[in-house]
């Protein structure tokens, strides 16, 4: 009765041999790496790439342990810590500002594990040290200065529809219009319902109107004040030169950045806390032939002028002075086709103010080349600056140049995100540095490690031979989970080490019910096999009903804890799924395999 | 090797009266320490800002927090953390001032006296989150507490899931009344010790509800009271092994897991012996005065799900 057919063995086995394979990469030491990623739309990280990166390190003649090109950015292993810092050096002079040479830890496992998508487990900033930001985007403020903007609009098609306004002023949440009396303010009104589609339009009282932004409109505001401010967090973050940087939204109106690594929280505050700004401007033609950028560029040039150098196609320019339109007046930007040459393009919509000077200017500029600058701390860089090819009207704007489709939704992001859309504030941060980190790590696994042993030693001796099978299956309950772990790339915490601890204090409950039954059994005159069988199959019921009520818990923490509380959950979740495989069928498949056979079994050592 | 080996059943039920007493006076004095003392809310949960630094030696928080005060850190609130050289530094918040440039500021004050200060940990949580915090922990609780209910209720009957979810209660005020009277601090971590107690305790009381269900199979002519002595003391070697490994874990933690994890173990250590403790002598005498009987258990055959 006690025995389990050939396939169940070999499932087990199987489940063991791959739970062994995917926990394999976290026995390696971590070491230490140079991580390189494109920093802008401008760079692109291929194979052309790590050939310079392997010449320049073979020329500096700096140790490589080995290079590899693993989800767009190139990873090098080096065999200690002055390597890194040699090697990152080498790297950043020779990729220049394009690229993001950054510091990193990874594991030493082999390359083959990495290809069976064995990894070790991903671990939160508790435990590798970094900076964590939850920022919070103040929408009203945004809503504010888009109502504000949204006045020239209205004044614009009221002007068109030749109705007089007495005013327009924004007031709380929408905007009220002025009219001298009943008949201009229906006649208003009309115009207002079928010149601006997106906000609603609500009679106040006799002389009086007020639009609002409808649902719809407020909500795709909304959406795209947050992505274009995780867009340009992520252009800032580049910066910083992080190897692996979290930058996503949470929430309607938040933005979570994680940092692993990062020591100086100051400089990432600042560059994270910086405003950006764009402006358009012209380049002076004047003097864009080879002698004068030539000399411009050993600071000779026009007081009238600024000199740039790094546009796209990576040529020097002398731009004017004079600002033409800010980013405020770009009102949307998105990548596109050229509906005759079908190249890529970038599609920019102007607001009503920007329209117009924008007609005005180009109409006095064909032929000439216009300037779009993305200004960061008094740091100018030329997105991009294409020529203007006739008069431009109604403020739909298509840029054309030498785009590729990837380029062309980068420059449009880039339009959209040069500022934040929206102010941000800090609302959450936790830093952690590199000594705690690794301090929590090996605390964490001290704890989950003597709490084993002194299960493993009184299960023995308790139960004896049974005992150990129970310990050797609560052994492969932790193989489990931290396979599963690794496999899932759940970010572990230190709540989730002490959650690995208390699963394994917790599964051990099965195999006590399990065996207590055993031992019941025996007591009550059943023969070994028998009362091996009954006291799986009775404990059964009783294990099932004891872990779901543990479940409950554990989900209801995963939906509503926050931070360490969920990374507790799901690690004890994930342990009573292991568990009832490891408790139930591999300490079964231990004792069949050993008492099974016997068919006069007389006594069994529990 | 065996710790129990009981020829009798323990007359439980006959103690239930006194243990009543006993669990409503540690509940009484927990709620009255509760309301009186309160819980000493970590920062995650009253928004402020944590500085945990290392010192190359040990240090008095007196003489860290008269520095502090004169830079102006008057409401500053300094203690050793786990180590002697290892000091943590409590900040309220301060309206208008960012939790950047108060660390900042703090940790330039103190490297100005002593160069060589390593930074650990900084912590700042706005009061959005802190509120966030506090009402997301009790929906948590709740959603638990119900959770549990419906299953037991679906699992048995309603009697015992309400006995199970007293006796669960029981435990958890009484943990949380430890942390009011000891001033313990009540983190995130403590929040998460305490819901899995919640879940892992109420395990107890499903294992003695199992037997009781088997019991009133077995056992046609025997008394409520009788057949519930007799499932409590059939478990019981289990319940104190399974308790016991569950509590060398956390010993473990207790002794290796540092200063973070402390309080986490500590709460689960109350709540494990309040637990063993709750499920024997409050939960099952609910059940008997709940008025369990046979017909509760035996339904028609079929429908009951198999005890184990």
């Amino acid at each position: 009765m006690n025995r389990y057919p050939r396939w169940k063995y070999a499932v087990i086995l199987a489940v063991l041999v791959l739970g062994l394979l995917y926990s394999l990469p976290n026995l390696f030491p971590a070491v230490p790496a140079v991580q390189i990623s494109s920093a802008n739309a401008r760079a692109e990280v291929n194979s052309g790439v790590m050939d310079r990166v392997e010449k320049a390190l073979q020329q500096d003649s700096i140790p490589v342990l080995g290079i590899a090109s693993e989800g767009g950015s190139i990873k090098v292993r080096l065999e200690g810590p002055e390597a890194q810092l040699r090697a990152r050096d080498v790297l950043q002079t020779l990729l220049g500002d394009d690229y993001v040479v950054a510091l990193n830890l990874l594991s030493a496992s082999p390359p083959w594990l990495a290809r069976i998508g064995a990894l070790p487990m991903y671990l939160g900033l508790d435990l590798r040290g970094g900076v964590y930001f939850l920022m919070q985007v103040d929408m009203q403020t945004a809503l504010d200065k888009q109502l504000d903007r949204r006045i020239g609009d209205v004044r614009a098609v009221l002007k068109d529809a030749k109705v007089p306004v007495a005013g327009v002023a924004h007031e709380g949440q929408s905007l009220v219009v002025k009219f001298k009396d009943g008949d201009t303010r229906s006649l208003g009104a009309d115009a207002l319902k079928k010149g601006i589609r997106d906000m609603g339009v609500v009679q106040l009282d006799e002389n009086r109107l007020s639009l609002s932004p409808n649902l719809q409109a407020l909500k795709s505001f909304q959406d795209q004040a947050l992505q274009q401010n995780v867009l340009t967090l992520r252009n800032r973050v580049n910066e910083l030169g992080v190897a692996e940087p979290i930058i996503q939204q949470q929430g309607a109106d938040r933005v979570v950045v994680q940092l692993p690594g990062v020591q100086d929280t100051a400089k990432a505050k600042d560059i994270l806390g910086r405003t950006a700004s764009l402006e358009i401007r012209m380049v002076d033609e004047e003097h864009a032939d080879g002698p004068s950028l030539a000399a411009a560029q050993k600071g000779l040039y026009p007081p009238g002028d600024d000199f740039y150098t790094g546009n796209r196609d990576g040529q020097p320019l002398l731009i004017r002075k004079q600002i033409i339109l800010t980013g405020e007046n770009i009102s949307n930007a998105a990548a596109g086709f050229n509906s005759q040459t079908n190249e890529p393009v970038v599609n920019v919509s102007l607001d009503t103010r920007g329209s117009k000077i924008f007609a005005s200017v180009t109409r006095e500029n064909v032929g000439k080349r216009m300037a779009i600058l993305l200004i960061e701390k008094g740091k100018g860089e030329v997105v991009t600056a294409p020529v203007i090819h006739q008069v431009i009207e109604g403020g739909q704007v298509q840029i054309s140049g030498s785009f590729t489709i990837k380029s062309a939704n980068d420059v449009a992001l880039l339009l959209r995100a040069g500022a934040l859309a929206a102010p941000m504030e800090i609302i959450e941060e936790r830093t952690i540095g590199p000594s705690l980190g690794a301090d929590n790590i090996a605390k964490g696994m001290h704890s989950v490690l003597w709490g084993f042993v002194a299960i493993a030693v009184f299960m023995s001796i308790y139960y004896r031979v049974i005992g150990l099978f129970s310990t050797l299956a609560l052994g492969a309950n932790v193989l489990f989970l931290v396979a599963l772990l690794s496999l899932l790339q759940a970010t572990l915490t230190l709540p989730g080490i002490a959650a690995i601890a208390l699963t394994v204090g917790m599964a051990i409950d099965a195999n006590v019910l399990i065996n207590e039954r055993i031992r019941e059994e025996l007591r009550l005159g059943q023969t070994p096999q028998a009362a091996i069988f009954a006291g799986y199959q009775r404990a059964f019921a009783t294990i099932l009903d004891s872990n779901v009520t543990n479940f409950i818990a554990g989900v209801a923490l995963i939906a509503f804890g926050s931070g360490p509380v969920k990374g507790f959950a799901v690690v004890l979740c994930l342990g009573i799924l292991t568990s009832m495989f490891s408790a139930i069928l591999v300490s079964r498949a231990m004792v069949n395999l050993t008492y099974g056979r016997q068919r006069r079994l007389a006594k069994i050592a529990i | 090797m065996e710790f129990f080996r009981l020829k009798k059943d323990i007359p439980f039920m006959t103690y239930a009266r006194s243990t009543a007493i006993l669990s409503a006076v540690t509940f009484a004095l927990a709620i009255f320490f509760l309301i009186t003392r309160g819980l000493n809310f970590s920062v995650e949960f009253t928004g402020g800002t944590v500085i945990e630094l290392h010192y190359p030696a040990a240090v008095g928080p007196a003489a860290v927090q008269s520095t502090l005060v004169t830079a102006g850190f008057g409401d500053s609130e300094v203690q050793n953390f786990g180590t002697a050289s290892d000091i943590l530094v409590r900040l309220p918040l301060q309206p208008g001032v960012s939790s950047a440039q108060m660390s900042e500021s703090v940790l330039k004050t103190l490297r100005a006296k002593q160069p060589d200060i390593e930074m650990r940990r900084v912590e700042f949580i706005g009061p959005q989150v802190g509120r966030e915090l506090v009402t997301d922990g009790a929906i948590a609780l709740a959603l638990v507490c119900a959770g549990i209910m419906l299953y037991l209720a679906f699992r048995f009957e309603w009697r015992f899931a309400v006995a199970a979810i007293i006796a669960n209660m029981h435990d958890v005020v009484i943990i949380l009344g430890f942390f009011a009277f000891f001033r313990w601090e009540f983190s995130l971590t403590v929040l998460a010790a305490v819901l899995s107690v919640l879940g892992y305790s109420v395990n107890e009381s499903v294992v003695v509800f199992d037997r009781i269900r088997e019991n009133f199979r077995k056992f046609r002519k025997a008394g409520v009271a009788d057949i519930i002595n007799n499932a409590i003391t059939a478990t019981m070697s289990r319940t104190i092994i399974t308790h016991g490994c569950t509590q060398l874990v956390v010993t473990s933690m207790l002794f290796f897991g540092g200063a973070t994890l402390h309080n986490f173990a500590l709460a689960l250590t109350i709540g494990i012996l309040f637990g063993i403790y709750s499920s024997v002598l409050v939960s099952s005498p609910i059940v008997l005065w709940l008025g369990a009987t046979r017909a509760h258990f035996i339904k028609p055959e079929g429908t009951s799900p198999q005890g184990g």
